[in-house]
């Protein structure tokens, strides 16, 4: 089983108690730039930690917001395939059906795999609702400029004898023709994310890796939909490394410290969907039946996104419930190492075993000495720990 | 069909779209194209017109029970699409009718051919690009929640904003999934074609320019430049009445189309 660190390379200062939202909106002048350089100096240090601790890396991107300040997986991921050594570099992931040039990522991401001497995990998301508004790109038929922007990027790293054409529906190249083409045969991992049958279907269907995020226990459905499109193609079954799971994870010495961390990383969840309403339900992003129900309880209503589910089938508000319910939701793991180690096995054993844990631990006000101790703590006393028991095949012990 | 109920309801096939049909009254074609709102709020005004000649109202593709078939995704392909409507109706002397989003409609099929129109009467219009890169002309009503565009689109937002906790769930996701269809043809550019202005000048039938002098989505000064690169274009405009003034005013829109109708005929 691998772990990646990951954080958002968040700018906490400017999570204003009550902006109308933290994206789009934000004027960027509660940005101080000094600030903002230490900062994303300080992440890029944290990683080629995780890198020397034996994890592996996680980025991803968002834009005009405080809650992250990957401006590009491209951008993070050419320093940091010169600045590590050994860990699998994920991008998870570039928002390709709100990226106007798909041959640019092509061709970017190739190169970030000849640095890094075959590292990269190439991970294709759709991009958040958000960020229709920065891409200006038209929320209706997101998922087809998404399928058709990876087709291309496959084709364009898998073909090696001159230039081919594309005339698609969404994009247009007269000579595509990568140079330089990626380290990896045929090409680099391709994760994606779904929440949906049919998008776990697509996925399963190319064999991707399936990757979902904070979604509890929804992630069984999901990972049992993938396995039973792939054993309707294959003989043997789908192997752990198809599957991927994100959650946030505070490590302490005590759980007292533990749980202190993980109050200030659930700042991250606690504030993740506070978006105004129209940056949340663009039209044709979301299914009308969810938008028509925002219409019909009115501008008052809070987001149904803010609602979580824990194993015991309790709801519960994001933004106010306690670290004990964020736990249960599979949404966080926090404690000591015993206890983390004992969260997360529970998780795997229940969605049918994973092979890429994908952690957040950094977030929030997470201070670099509290991310430093925690990703030590996490290397020393949990991840020899977590491959030992995933060498036999992550099953609960009888 | 939302808020039609006295219109007889017919499917027209046009290049292989079912295209739903409004229709009441008798005599003259009046065709109308309804705003990316739909026709919430449309029925009396509508009602009232079809006292002028016979009015055909049809959903825009993707809008209510009309078909959006995948390559129609520009505001060209609608107005295409509707030339051929007009045709395969056999329809002559048409009084074309395109408020809002509908306006652009009309302004995109009057510059390519009249041949079967008569008047063209432009509602609120958007479509057009008049100020520089920076200066917005026509408001994001995708960037607002619903109060605030309620705000937008109406001189009096108490009286006239749809009330939708009073629609049936289903008729909520008929809206949502028009709203859909509206985005795919005008998100990018915001609601324009940069290209529209400059052809304006093809338009060589009578038209009448008529705005909600207090709509805040396209001012009156967007309405006059409309008007202006119309070649003997007349532009009026309806008092307290916002983006929709069929919607608020529908005794002063239809006297001033009645207006028009019966001074200018050619």
């Amino acid at each position: 089983m691998r772990v990646y660190h990951f954080t958002e390379q968040p700018y906490p200062d400017a999570w204003l108690p009550d902006p109308t939202s933290l994206r789009v909106t934000l004027p960027n002048e509660l940005c101080d730039p000094v600030i903002a350089s230490g900062l994303l100096n300080r992440y890029l240090d944290e990683w080629c930690l995780a890198d020397e601790l034996g994890l592996d890396i996680m980025v991803n991107e968002h834009h005009s917001t405080t809650t992250c300040m990957t401006s590009s997986c491209h951008l993070t991921l050419a320093i940091l395939a010169r600045d590590t050594k050994r860990a699998r570099l994920l991008a998870l992931g570039i928002p390709l059906a709100n990226r106007p040039d798909p041959l640019r990522v092509a061709e970017e991401m190739s190169v970030i795999d000849l640095i890094s001497k075959g590292r990269l995990e190439m991970g294709f998301v759709k991009g958040v609702p958000s960020e229709i508004m920065s891409a200006n790109s038209i929320p209706v038929r997101m998922m087809d400029r998404l399928w058709e922007a990876h087709d291309l990027i496959i084709k364009a790293m898998t073909t090696h004898d001159g230039p081919f054409n594309w005339e698609g529906e969404y994009f247009q190249y007269r000579a595509v023709n990568i140079w330089p083409r990626p380290f990896q045969q045929p090409h680099p991992p391709v994760w994606i994310t779904s929440l949906s049958p049919g998008g776990v279907r697509a996925v399963a269907e190319r064999g991707h890796v399936l990757a979902t995020f904070l979604s509890g226990m929804l992630a069984k459905t999901l990972f049992d939909g993938y396995r039973k499109v792939w054993s309707e193609r294959h003989e043997t079954p789908a192997g752990l490394d198809r599957f991927g799971y994100l959650a946030l994870c505070a490590i302490g010495n005590s759980q007292s410290e533990a749980h202190e961390r993980a109050s200030k990383l659930a700042g991250y969840l606690r504030t993740y969907q506070q978006i105004a309403d129209p940056f949340i339900y663009a039209p044709g992003y979301m299914p009308p039946e969810i938008i028509a129900k925002k219409l019909m309880a009115g501008t008052a209503s809070v987001s149904n996104l803010i609602s979580i589910k824990t194993r015991s089938g309790k709801s519960a508000d994001v933004r106010t419930c306690s670290v004990e319910d964020l736990i249960d939701a599979d949404m966080l793991y926090a404690g000591t190492p015993d206890q983390v180690f004992k969260q997360i096995t529970r998780f795997c054993e229940d969605v049918g075993g994973i092979g890429h844990l994908l952690l957040m631990m950094q977030g929030g006000h997470l201070s670099h000495a509290e991310v430093t101790d925690s990703l030590k703590l996490f290397a020393a006393e949990v991840l020899p720990r977590l491959q030992a028991w995933a060498m036999h095949g992550q099953q609960r012990p009888h | 069909m939302l808020q039609l109920e006295t219109f007889q309801r017919t499917f027209v096939e046009v290049c292989g779209s079912r295209i739903e049909l409004a229709t009441k009254g008798e005599g003259r074609p009046i065709l109308f194209l309804h705003p990316g709102q739909g026709l919430l709020g449309a029925s009396p005004a509508l009602g009232k017109l079809a006292q002028l000649g016979r009015v055909m109202a049809p959903s825009h593709p993707g809008f209510y029970g009309s078909d959006l078939r995948h390559s129609i995704t520009t505001v060209d392909d609608i107005a295409y699409l509707y030339l051929d409507l007009m045709s395969s109706l056999g329809l002559r002397d048409v009084v074309l009718i395109g408020a809002s989003f509908g306006g652009w409609v009309a302004a995109e099929i009057a510059i390519k051919c009249t041949d079967r129109i008569g008047q063209l009467i432009l509602v609120d219009s958007l479509g057009i690009k008049i100020s520089d890169r920076e200066t917005r002309d026509i408001a994001d009503m995708h960037a607002v929640d619903d109060d605030e565009l309620a705000a937008l689109l109406y001189e009096n937002p108490a009286r006239h904003r749809p009330d939708y906790a009073s629609l049936s769930e289903a008729d909520v996701v008929t809206i949502t999934k028009n709203n859909e269809a509206w985005a795919l043809f005008g998100w990018r550019p915001y609601m324009h074609n940069p290209k529209l202005l400059g052809r304006l000048t093809r338009i060589r039938i009578p038209t009448l320019v008529l705005w909600g002098d207090g709509d805040r989505v396209v001012r009156p000064s967007y309405g006059r430049a409309f008007a202006a690169e119309i070649p003997g274009a007349l532009f009026e405009t309806i008092a307290k009445a916002g983006h929709l003034p069929f919607v608020e005013q529908p005794d002063s829109f239809v006297a001033r189309v009645e207006k028009f109708l019966s001074t200018v005929r050619h």
